[in-house]
């Protein structure tokens, strides 16, 4: 008759820095948390790594995409998301807008102690729906607690691999004049919603972040299309950064048209009131795509079927000069170049 | 959206354009250059870039942007003192978004925060009051900056604040005033604005009657503007007629939010705190008289430069900038020799460079920069050409 080790506990409130000391603290934390939180046959071997059968991953592409993000947002919590639910989308969309199946990611905590547990539970929990939903696994993962004030409550780094199916080529260089530029949605939400969520603003309205997957809608957009030219998510930077690199990458103008671009009116308020940019305002769950004009309806059309493209639209055009410069159509009737930034936004005086 | 997509209007703006055009002809001349028109205000000039007015107006109309972005008027030296009294251990040093990434001599606020500083970025000077309330065992300084319109705001906090008896709460004062800044300009030599748009939100706070003196005594039409593209748009076109109709008077565009007196308790609160300085710095167009208020002595004890030591060291421009030509319309900023070469946004050289407010700053972000540069070459060249011809 074989011993079965008792299912460990963490019976604490806190994290303290036991729990990043490599004993029994850490291991009650590891198992009760991150193990049956996570919860998969590969992580609960124990293992020190993950491990993978190669011949199911060929079977899926020809080449596997890797990609790795942290993420230290605050407030940890906002409405529409938090910090455990951006780690997985914002790893997932990086893999997914490369045309990649994204199937397994690591998950590294680094704790400030005396962070609660509670919270760190959620969190977990909050990852762990989010991964399911979008068909992935957390087969591997570290954790760190260090001293108070070393780090801002918690910062989360993910790292994931998907694999990009056999004759997908999608990249920043491939822009050519004649082809079109959608967007799955209204922009902005997520930079507005954290700046709404750290209260310092007293706005009526709750703007909520577009934190969402965008895997499946890749899928769909892969059949309509498998040539999509050029795919990123637009996370900080917005969507003028994006579209600043592909101008670059692919030695083309872009010519966005301000009167398409979806914008929601309470992200439109907040700009208004701090002089702010939406353009460049950050997104967590929004692609912009370039695909050949003949392609164009047909996927904006299937895009807007899918949940997560129901607001898609099309925003712009690839023309041949000014070559590098993204310029935008304003809704008054004249014509801007739209940079990248220079640091971050900062709200104006009056 | 309410109140905002009203004033954006294209058909509006065509039917505008085209009023425009029609009064060229009735327009007198006496130069052979465009008609220059000067928008004093950083807010219109940001308007004026974010929706393309100035394409859309005719070429026999030239647009010169003026001083008026408290950002990037504000002297390298007044950064430093800024530095100063943030790098101080018991200071928590709180200031408006966009002054952080302001260059002083050795760093902005921005760098002095990543060195250690504790420096807060608000949305009123009212933020930094609760602050100093929250926080009695550490002196709270607010920054404050900016033309009349922010003055009403930083004089009520400082009311408020002694109201309440809070002792740890203070002002770095670098508020300055529009009108001396306008008689500058037009006193220059070189001045070649034919025409005026008004800050409306400095009009807000001081009526019509301060900028008189444009048109009665200087000969300049002068109109009260909005911030909406179409408020630009109507102003010019307001601006021209007066010149077609030889008129020179102020006129209120604005009246949606300018009332002809201005706002009497604001003036009364501005006046209670503050005094005129004999005379102020501005990056690129150096000193000039009474063009910045200071605390009255009665309210020194919530004075930063009173309650601390600044260094106040003044600094001098670079040589090589022209922001002071740029200003007065003698040259356009992409004419500028260091414009997008020594002198970037990333590595601001000039006063114009600093804020997306600025002049220099809107031309590089918003504008064609091979076509901008190109351009200044031909101009070079041309210039060469006729010297040697000569």
């Amino acid at each position: 008759m074989s011993i079965v080790p008792a299912k460990r506990k963490l019976r604490a409130d806190i994290i303290t820095l036991a729990h990043g000391s490599g004993g029994k603290a850490m291991r009650d934390l590891i198992e009760d948390v991150f193990v049956s939180g996570f919860d998969n046959e590969q992580l609960s071997q124990l293992e020190d790594q993950a491990r993978f059968n190669l011949a199911s991953l060929t079977a899926q592409g020809d080449r596997l995409a890797m990609t790795t993000d942290s993420y230290v947002v605050d407030p940890l919590f906002f409405p529409g998301g938090d910090i455990g639910k951006l780690a997985v989308t914002g790893t997932v969309n990086d893999l997914a807008v490369a045309g990649a199946k994204p199937l397994y990611l690591t998950c590294g905590m680094i704790i400030e102690e005396g962070f609660s547990v509670k919270n760190l539970r959620r969190i977990v929990t909050s990852m762990k729906a989010t991964a399911d939903a979008a068909g992935v696994a957390i087969v591997t993962g570290d954790t760190k607690v260090v001293h108070r004030g070393a780090v801002d409550k918690l910062f989360i780094n993910t790292t994931g691999i998907g694999v990009i199916p056999l004759g997908v080529n999608i990249t920043a260089n491939r822009a050519q004049a004649g082809d079109i530029v959608i967007i799955n949605g209204y922009v902005g939400d997520h930079g507005a919603a954290i700046v709404d969520a750290r209260g310092e603003m007293e706005l009526e309205n709750t703007i909520e972040t577009d934190c969402q997957t965008l895997n499946g809608l890749v899928e769909t957009m892969l059949q309509s299309c498998p040539d999509i030219h050029c795919m990123r998510d637009a996370t900080r930077g917005g969507i003028a950064t994006v579209l600043n690199e592909f101008a670059e990458s692919s030695s083309v103008g872009i010519i966005l048209n301000e009167t398409a671009l979806p914008i929601r009116p309470e992200v439109r308020g907040m700009c208004e009131i701090l002089g702010l940019d939406p353009l460049y305002l950050a997104n967590e769950g929004k692609l912009v795509a370039v695909v050949p004009a003949d392609h164009a309806d047909e996927m904006l059309n299937v895009m807007q079927q899918h949940p997560v493209g129901i607001d898609s639209a099309i925003v712009g055009k690839v023309v041949s000069e000014p070559s590098g410069y993204v310029v935008l159509q304003t809704i008054f009737g004249g014509e801007r170049i739209v940079d990248m930034l220079v640091g971050e936004q900062l709200p104006r005086i009056c | 959206m309410k109140y905002v997509d009203e004033f954006r209007d294209p058909i509006k703006a065509k039917a505008l354009i085209d009023e425009i055009h029609a009064l060229k002809d009735k327009i007198y001349r006496i130069y052979d250059k465009p008609l220059q028109l000067m928008e004093f205000c950083g807010g219109h000039t940001h308007t004026i870039f974010r929706y393309g007015v100035e394409q859309m107006l005719p070429d026999w109309i030239e647009l010169v942007h003026g001083p008026g972005c408290p950002v990037c008027v504000l002297p390298m030296g007044r950064v430093d003192d800024c530095v100063t009294l943030a790098e101080r251990p018991d200071v928590i040093f709180t200031t408006f978004g966009d002054a952080m990434r302001v260059p002083g001599s050795k760093k902005s606020l921005l760098q002095a925060k990543a060195d250690g500083a504790d420096i807060r970025m608000v949305y009123s000077p009212l933020d930094a009051l609760a602050l100093a309330r929250k926080n009695p065992d550490r002196q709270v300084i607010f920054f404050a900056l900016g033309f009349e319109t922010t003055m009403p705001s930083t004089a009520l906090t400082v009311l408020q604040a002694e109201n309440e008896g809070i002792e740890n709460f203070s002002l770095f004062c670098n508020h300055i005033t529009t009108v001396p800044t306008i008689k500058a300009i037009l006193d220059s030599p070189d001045m070649q604005i034919d025409g005026f748009l008004a800050p409306g939100h400095v009009s807000m706070v001081v009526g019509e009657k301060p900028f008189k003196f444009v048109a009665q005594t200087y000969d300049k039409p002068i109109v009260i503007s909005g911030f909406e593209p179409l408020d630009i748009l109507q102003s010019i076109w307001m601006v021209l007629k007066q010149r077609a109709e030889k008129r020179c008077e102020v006129e209120n565009q604005y009246v949606r939010i300018v009332p002809a007196a201005g706002n009497p308790p604001g003036l009364n609160a501005i006046n209670k705190v503050f005094e005129l300085r004999e005379f102020f710095e501005w990056r690129g167009l150096g000193s000039i008289d009474h063009s910045g208020v200071k605390m009255r002595g009665t309210y020194s004890r919530f004075d930063a430069e009173c309650k601390f030591t600044v260094p106040n060291i003044k600094i001098a421009d670079p040589k090589s900038c022209q922001c002071g030509e740029v200003l007065k319309g003698v040259i356009r900023p992409w004419e500028c020799k260091v414009f997008g070469s020594a002198c970037t946004p990333e590595t601001p050289m000039g006063a114009l460079m600093v804020s997306t407010e600025g002049a220099c700053a809107a031309y590089y972000n918003f504008g064609n920069l091979p076509k901008l540069l190109a351009k200044r070459q031909q101009k070079e060249q041309s210039n060469e050409n006729k010297e040697s011809a000569a």
